[in-house]
């Protein structure tokens, strides 16, 4: 029994920092939860060294009559996941306890709040290893609570509760569809063990597409896959900067997972669904980073590129389902290898911008990028950080994001040479969508980046706060491993086969000679960023040799011979994107207002825009309206008096009454005709 | 490590040749071949001037663009011989590392608070998206054609066996000579010679640069048009020996550069709102590269 002592052990410090919130004082507890969630952080680096130098670990528990027996299961995948999520778990808790210090007077509030992240933390690890659906379904719902809870740390603000309720209704929406999902195995097969879908679809395999299509969707609302992604844009700026940076970094992950997982438990043929995951993702990826593009809120464009993210993840994922359709091992290996490095990548560089954006929050009160600029001179650290992030994030060498990009990529152009023509189409299709996104990246966090933290100040925003190095040294940690990931992604390929090992089934099987053809080539990769870094270094050094001896001024930008105001006259977001959201103006939708001067004396002039999510007004806010239009055509039913209530309740007694009565005759009436 | 030297050469005339081809067209003598090399020299021995708006971006920014640019010349082949840099995949990383470049630029372009350097920094950043799926395509095509990923076996591979696969050849030397006028700024998409700021990209965004961290921004983006026409000149050299592909190397670039010469002395530069459309047709035909492609992979063999 003592296998299933590390898990025990990391739900029962969750359950004795819960139980023991209440009685502590604000100092208290801030110490007992960093040094509990630490602890049990601990706990699980252990367990996922365990798993990927000992194997597989299952365990069982007997559990009651109606769940069955529990199995846990912690395999390699189970592994990577929770490998990733405790890393950025580290990190956000770390830093998230300086963010919070400024709420020190709201104690209850943030007792709450200690015992929701401790619940999403530990249910974020145990979904990882459970293998019964019940058990399943009940880990899933703490964590959409919980979840909830942490997003609406500051309910008393509208805004931040609308955007709760809007996130916790959309995650039941997928919870019911996971259900309906478990039920339609549970009944055909009667157990609720997770092998009984592995049982059930190698039965019917035909079936085992639709199967898998209705877990993709209940899990794509979580993932934030287009057109379910719109709870995304709002929870995130809502939630405070470390819960967003967490929830992007691996909240939105366990959908990821959930695909993931049902791929290795679902037997079916994988090119129908392959083809659908990659068409839908190059459409989230595409949509997501457009969209990104056009926000002002720091955070907004943020989640946004999460969804740009889950995108390139998805066509990692959709390659690994062609290549299992199509028993190609190459584009097995290489797509769900893309796709699992850049899960975890996107968990590094995401919870950096989210974590750096609250540094900012904090030192200005505002996220409007348009009244932002010059915070490079006030925040270096943060400056520093959100370059590098940004640039990890376009997926520019020598940081990560260009290793889990670079493998799909390679993937994609492998596999072009085959046989079927729609095959290679597709392969097109992708990565011209990838290089795409990649262009499209590229302008929004020069955007970001540039406007928030360069130039001069745009508004007059109040800057409080000098950062303190201190509070950055979780950032720069993941800042190091960001940088680790990029010049030695070698290290990973050995985990990575060990996870791959999993997607492959019946008689497809990887080859050494497949993986050391492909994996392999992310060494000279790694190496040539690491060439980079040094000749960027050298260039340096040599630039700074040459010019010790050399006049160096310092004089105001040249305005070419305006000398007017400057920082007023300096390039804003808006304008920095105007070109491309007119070329773009199909896609997307822009709320104008604009005060134009119409008389000859200079007259007050003004332009406002909101952008608009079209898929969302397409998707929910057009059938919400539909559907409320409906509802109303019904309301002079409602009328408020007694009798009338009354005389419905007598209806339907009648009714009950009558269509029994009504069917009896009517099969009467049929069976005459019948006979006629 | 044989193209690295080559490349090198021949940017110290390459650009020098564009200049006397477009001041002999307008009935100018025009400056020596070596002219630019020795201004991007003088620069080099001058002191800077620094807005006090800027920060570190802009003193580093020029520096990473030369060296993501170098790094990109690493891995440039020259016929049989690979590059320094070469892996399965490294046309990827090749496009990725210019992207690092073009990035800092953009930044510190931003960096200044000039409204002139944010709009071309806006436009750098837009048409530099548009074109990325150009360069893609045809190394997808050319992935397809060859079964290969690396610069140096599809090179290496490339057979020019029937007439269809001629307008291969072809038309990917007009796609890439466009994309390198493109990126490195030059007509019809951007004039590095107008002195009206608002209708610059590539020059407006340097206007506060100087000194050594000019010399390097320029003698990057004249490296980097050398390094485009290796790159083609790759396309027709083949397996031939050195004593005969280093000629043909020098030969090949001295006709682009004249190329670029002629068509920026007979074109006018475009009105900005015309330059998407323009870039996207070359992705469309990038496009036909690859259809071409497949139709002889699929009809010829």
């Amino acid at each position: 029994m003592h296998k299933s002592l590390l898990i025990e052990v990391f739900n029962l410090l969750a359950i004795i920092l819960i139980g023991t919130v209440p009685f502590l004082s604000i100092r208290q507890l801030a110490k007992a939860s960093i040094i509990l969630i630490t602890l049990q952080i601990l706990i699980a680096f252990s367990m996922v060294i365990l798993i990927f130098s000992k194997g597989t670990l299952t365990f069982q528990y007997p559990g009651s009559i109606i769940t069955g027996i529990l199995t846990f299961k912690a395999d390699y995948l189970s592994a990577w996941f929770i490998g990733l999520i405790s890393f950025t778990f580290l990190t956000g808790t770390f830093w998230g306890l300086k963010y919070l210090e400024k709420y020190q007077q709201y104690v209850s509030k943030l007792k709450i709040h200690v015992i929701a992240y401790v619940l999403v933390y530990t249910s974020l690890i145990d979904l990882c290893l459970i293998q019964n659906t019940l058990l399943f379904l009940v880990a899933w719902e703490i964590m959409a609570v919980g979840s909830f809870l942490v997003i609406i740390f500051e309910w008393e603000k509208k805004d931040t509760l609308k955007a709760g309720i809007n996130f916790l209704i959309q995650s039941h929406i997928g919870i019911i569809l996971l259900t309906l999902a478990f039920i339609w195995v549970k009944i055909k097969t009667g157990s609720f063990d997770f092998s009984a879908i592995t049982t059930y679809t190698s039965i019917h395999p035909a079936l085992g597409t639709a199967l898998f299509l209705l877990f993709f969707t209940g899990f794509a609302i979580k993932a934030g896959f287009v057109p379910f992604h719109t709870w995304l844009p709002l929870a995130h700026p809502a939630a405070p900067a470390h819960i967003s940076g967490i929830m992007s970094g691996v909240i939105i992950k366990i959908g990821i997972f959930g695909i993931l997982r049902m791929i290795t438990l679902i037997e079916t043929q994988y090119t129908m669904a392959g083809y659908f995951v990659l068409g839908l993702s190059v459409i989230t990826g595409i949509y997501g980073v457009m969209l990104a593009i056009i926000q002002h809120n720091l955070k907004r464009l943020l989640a946004y590129h999460s969804i740009e993210n889950i995108g390139i993840i998805g066509i990692g994922i959709g390659a690994g389902c062609l290549g299992m359709g199509m028993g190609n091992s190459t584009l097995l290996l290489l797509g769900f290898s893309g796709a699992l490095l850049h899960t975890l990548n996107h968990s590094l560089f995401k919870s950096l911008l989210f974590f750096t954006s609250g540094n900012i929050y904090q030192a200005t009160h505002t996220m409007n990028i348009e009244s932002l600029g010059g915070m490079i001179k006030k925040l270096p650290h943060t400056a520093a950080l959100f370059l590098m992030a940004s640039l990890a994030i376009c997926g520019l060498p020598p940081f990560n994001g260009f290793v889990s990009e670079f493998l799909i990529y390679k993937g994609l152009f492998s596999e072009l040479k085959a046989s079927q023509f729609m095959f290679t189409l597709s392969m097109l299709f992708s990565f011209f969508g990838l290089v795409l996104i990649g262009g499209l990246a590229m302008i929004c966090f020069t955007k970001a980046f540039g406007v928030v933290f360069l130039g001069n100040t745009r508004g007059s925003v109040y800057i409080k706060t000098v950062e303190c190095p201190m509070n950055t040294i979780p950032l720069y940690a993941i800042a190091l491993v960001m940088l680790a990931i990029g010049i030695f992604p070698f290290l990973f390929i050995h985990p990575l086969v060990q996870t791959i090992d999993l997607f492959v089934k019946g008689n497809l099987s990887i080859a050494g000679d497949t993986i050391h053809n492909n994996l392999e080539c992310i060494l000279p990769a790694g190496l040539t960023s690491l060439g980079l870094i040094i000749t960027v270094l050298t260039i340096l050094l040599l630039r700074k040799m040459l010019t010790t001896n050399k006049p160096i001024k310092e004089y105001e930008t040249w305005g070419c011979g305006f000398p007017g105001n400057i920082p007023k006259a300096q390039y804003t977001a808006s304008s920095f994107i105007h070109t491309y959201s007119k070329l773009a103006e199909p896609v997307l939708l822009v709320k104008k207002e604009k005060k134009v001067a119409r008389v000859l004396y200079p007259s007050e002039i003004k332009q406002t825009t909101h952008p608009f999510d079209k898929l969302e007004f397409l998707f929910i806010d057009k059938p919400l309206s539909w559907y409320r239009w409906v509802i109303n055509q019904f309301t002079f039913l409602q009328n408020g008096n007694l009798q009338y209530y009354i005389f419905y309740g007598l209806i339907f007694i009648l009714m009950i009454l009558i269509f029994p009565l009504l069917v009896s005759k009517l099969t009467a009436f049929m069976n005459f005709f019948n006979q006629l | 490590m044989i193209s690295i030297i080559i490349i090198f050469t021949a940017s110290l005339f390459f650009l020098g040749i564009v200049n006397k081809t477009r001041s002999l067209v307008s009935g100018r003598k025009g400056p020596g071949i070596f002219q630019p090399v020795k201004d991007i020299l003088r620069l080099f021995g001058k002191g800077s001037v620094y807005s006090s708006t800027s920060s570190y971006i802009f003193r580093i920014a020029p520096s990473i663009y030369f060296a993501s640019v170098v790094i990109a010349i690493f891995m440039v082949p020259h016929g049989n011989v690979p590059g320094i840099i070469s892996f399965n995949g490294d046309f990827i990383m090749f496009a990725y590392l210019l992207g690092l470049g073009k990035f800092l630029m953009i930044v510190a372009a931003l960096d200044t608070g000039s409204s002139f350097e944010g709009m071309g920094a806006s436009r750098e950043a837009l048409f530099s998206m548009l074109i990325e799926p150009a360069f893609f395509i045809l190394m997808g095509s050319f992935a397809l054609f060859t079964g290969y990923t690396s610069f140096y076996s599809i090179f290496n591979t490339l057979h020019f066996g029937n007439h269809i696969s001629y307008l291969i050849g072809g038309l990917s030397t007009f796609v890439l000579l466009l994309i390198a006028m493109t990126e490195t700024s030059r007509m019809p998409v951007d004039d590095p010679k107008t002195h009206l700021e608002l209708t610059m990209i590539h020059e407006v965004m340097i206007l506060d640069n100087s000194g050594i961290d000019l010399a390097m921004i320029m003698y990057a983006t004249l490296l980097k048009m050398v390094m485009y026409g290796s790159l083609i000149t790759n396309f027709f050299i083949g397996g031939l020996p050195l004593f005969m592909s280093i000629p043909m190397f020098f030969m090949i670039q001295g006709s682009l550069a004249i190329c670029i010469g002629l068509i920026e002395s007979f074109m006018a530069r475009f009105r900005m709102n015309h330059n998407p459309q323009y870039i996207l047709m070359l992705t469309s035909v990038s496009l036909l590269v690859f259809f071409v492609v497949l139709l002889i992979l699929t009809k010829f063999n």
